[in-house]
């Protein structure tokens, strides 16, 4: 479920921004999450070999995909596994169609694909008269209210518990005012379950998929993509060209940083390997390229296609803390989403890359180094020499353009600005100037560094 | 042109010059020479929600089930505990019929001490969705077979073939409600690690 929306990021964010409270909240919770990253990654001496070692595995990936994926598909036709190619999310979207008419079903289950996310898989199935119900908790709560995950690994986490009490009491008939977390994950798990064995084809997105041996990993907390794919007759697999690892024991480096990077947690509680079909049953893989190969073209920008989408990058930006997921208009949100983005559509998401301080913290924290804050400045300029920047930006790089290049204007500039923060800060503290939204301005110094400089230049030289 | 020449062409075109692989240097023990794994591996089990009980012999593994207030049905894939528990088989029981067990009792292969994990595969397992499907979880495991972290492990799986196979750690959890963790989400609401130790 995507919003469709022709507003930018600043206008989202200034919605999400009106309940201070939650606001406050959202920002604590996911840098409680960093901690809890920092503290386990502390752990392991060898933390930053782990994250050399999967920066330069994927590079080599990357540098090799073509037939990293043509082994893939060899090994898993040869272990009973049907694979698909889509070009773009409609083709997949078809081709999970299609596997569901042929088996006569109408109601399937699946579990956290952001692929499928940004496909529209689930809109496009119910167009065509199919259930699909969505079995991660935090998943399903999203899809109880219509909305969008806000997080690929926390997709509820705008939501507050009384808000999720109030759609199960809605949806799922628990009394009205119970907010108790406890009583409302048993709810969902009787409700699940029920699901799980009665559906008869399941979808699951794909961590990891090994070229060596044509088998895929994923990995869940909850153990509801076994659930679905275990109980049913077809098991489908979506995954994009990007998944590829070489080698089984590349696994090794990939679990110990994916989920301590993620949650803080060691590993996920379950990572499975999927390798054959169940006798009898039937299991696809859907690889999708839906403008991956494009972004392999583009030197600057294609390491963004090593994420292993642990939302790293997410809990640890203090713009994304502040903004919420649903700011960013897309199915992936934080800094990573603002260099995937705009690959997929200039135009639509031109304001994504802009919604960053550029503080490098996303870089920092990365499991596979991707220098995210140096694609994010790259984007920048790929907007702006392709017009596709918002009038206002324009505007204000116009005067800043005009001030900065003249000594006389920026001197006259600074004046004003203290003299309307000293004697008239209504002027600014006002709804009219976007920077005043959620901050407060400072108090203006009672001169500029020039004017004490050539107030003082002189006594500096006495003194010495 | 197919989706699948299409696509694997345009990635041919645009990747980069081939890089190679990095040299994989992980040595076993590396960190944990000092500390004895059964003891490691008690404590992630331990921190991620789990328990873990070091008996010394089979026998005690069979007693401490024994023991157990197993509720209506328990089922088991460990030939040695066919007489205490229903035993189960692939091939024999279909997987939606497991879902009335509270307790199933299965062997792993290899146990993880950096997190806590055990490495279970198909063979071991019967049936796929038992380990998930089951209230609680019992896994047994060799002393022998913890290995310190992850890249051991995988050096121990090798080259095998499986269907399915899955590191298991701890019970199945979610923390998607404000973050409040909350154990028993889709799968087994807790799990126990028999360590024997001879």
């Amino acid at each position: 479920m995507m919003m469709k929306t022709e507003a930018e990021h600043a206008e989202l964010a200034q919605d999400f921004n009106k309940d201070e409270e939650r606001v406050n909240w959202h920002d604590e919770t996911l840098w409680w999450l960093r901690q809890k990253r920092d503290r386990i990654a502390h752990q392991i001496p060898e933390w930053e070999q782990l994250r050399e070692t999967a920066s330069t595995i994927k590079g080599n990936v990357l540098s090799n995909l073509s037939a990293y994926l043509t082994q893939f598909e060899e090994k898993a036709i040869a272990n009973g596994v049907t694979v698909h190619w889509a070009a773009d999310g409609a083709e997949h979207n078809n081709i999970v169609l299609e596997i569901l008419k042929s088996h006569g079903v109408t109601r399937m289950v699946k579990s956290k694909s952001m692929l499928t996310e940004e496909c529209h898989l689930n809109e496009f199935l119910e167009q065509q008269g199919l259930e699909v119900i969505d079995s991660d908790l935090g998943e399903r709560i999203v899809q109880l209210a219509k909305e969008a995950p806000s997080h690929i690994v926390l997709p509820c986490i705008h939501k507050k518990k009384e808000e999720i009490g109030e759609l199960f009491h809605q949806y799922l008939g628990t009394p009205e005012g119970n907010a108790d977390p406890q009583f409302l994950t048993e709810t969902a798990r009787q409700h699940l379950r029920e699901v799980f064995l009665t559906r008869k084809a399941a979808l699951t997105g794909v961590n990891f998929a090994i070229a060596e041996t044509g088998e895929f990993v994923v990995c869940t907390n909850e153990g509801n993509a076994d659930m679905g794919a275990h109980l049913a007759d077809v098991h489908i697999a979506s995954m994009g060209i990007e998944k590829i690892i070489p080698e089984r024991k590349h696994l090794g480096v990939f679990l110990r940083l994916l989920t301590r990077s993620a949650t803080g947690q060691p590993i996920t509680t379950y990572s499975s390997h999927f390798m054959k079909p169940n006798p009898g049953k039937e299991m696809h893989i859907v690889i999708v390229d839906n403008g991956r190969s494009v972004q392999l073209g583009r030197a600057d920008f294609r390491n963004s296609l090593k994420c292993i989408r642990c939302g790293a990058c997410m809990n640890t930006c203090p713009v994304y803390r502040r903004s919420g997921g649903h700011s960013y208009h897309t199915a992936i949100a934080g800094p990573i989403g603002s260099i995937l983005a705009p690959n997929l559509d200039m135009k639509e998401y031109a304001d994504l890359p802009f919604a960053s301080t550029l503080c490098g913290s996303c870089s920092n924290v990365c499991p596979v180094k991707i220098d995210i804050h140096t694609q994010l400045y790259k984007w920048r300029q790929m907007i702006v020499q392709n017009g596709y920047t918002t009038t206002t930006k324009k505007t204000g790089m116009k005067i800043m353009n005009t001030v900065l290049s003249s000594p006389g204007a920026y001197r006259l500039g600074g004046k004003a600005g203290r003299a309307v923060l000293k004697y008239a800060p209504f002027m600014v503290n006002n709804k009219l100037n976007p920077w005043y939204k959620q901050r407060d301005m400072p108090n203006p110094p009672k001169e500029s560094f020039g004017e004490w400089y050539s107030k003082n230049k002189g006594e500096g030289k006495d003194k010495a | 042109m197919s989706s699948r020449e299409n696509i694997l062409n345009v990635v041919k075109a645009s990747q980069p010059d081939y890089a190679p692989l990095p040299h994989m240097d992980y040595p076993a023990n590396k960190n944990t020479g000092e500390v004895n794994l059964q003891e490691k591996f008690a404590a992630s089990l331990t921190a991620i929600g789990g328990k873990a009980e070091i008996v010394s012999t089979m026998q005690d593994a069979r007693d401490y089930i024994q023991k157990l207030d197993k509720g209506k049905r328990s089922v088991t894939t460990v030939p040695m505990l066919n007489d205490l528990l229903e035993p189960i088989s692939s091939g024999l029981t279909p997987a939606q019929s497991l879902q009335d067990v509270d307790y199933a009792v299965i062997e792993a292969g290899i146990a993880v001490a950096e997190n806590g994990a055990v490495w279970v595969t198909e063979e071991g397992l019967g049936i796929r969705v038992l380990p998930f499907i089951c209230q609680h979880l019992i896994a047994i495991i060799r002393v022998e077979n913890i290995v310190p972290d992850m890249h051991q492990a995988y050096e121990m799986i090798g080259g095998r073939q499986y269907g399915f196979a899955t590191f298991i750690a701890g019970p199945s959890k979610t923390a998607d409600i404000e973050q409040s963790l909350v154990l028993g989400a889709h799968g087994p609401r807790s799990m126990t690690v028999l360590i024997i130790m001879a």
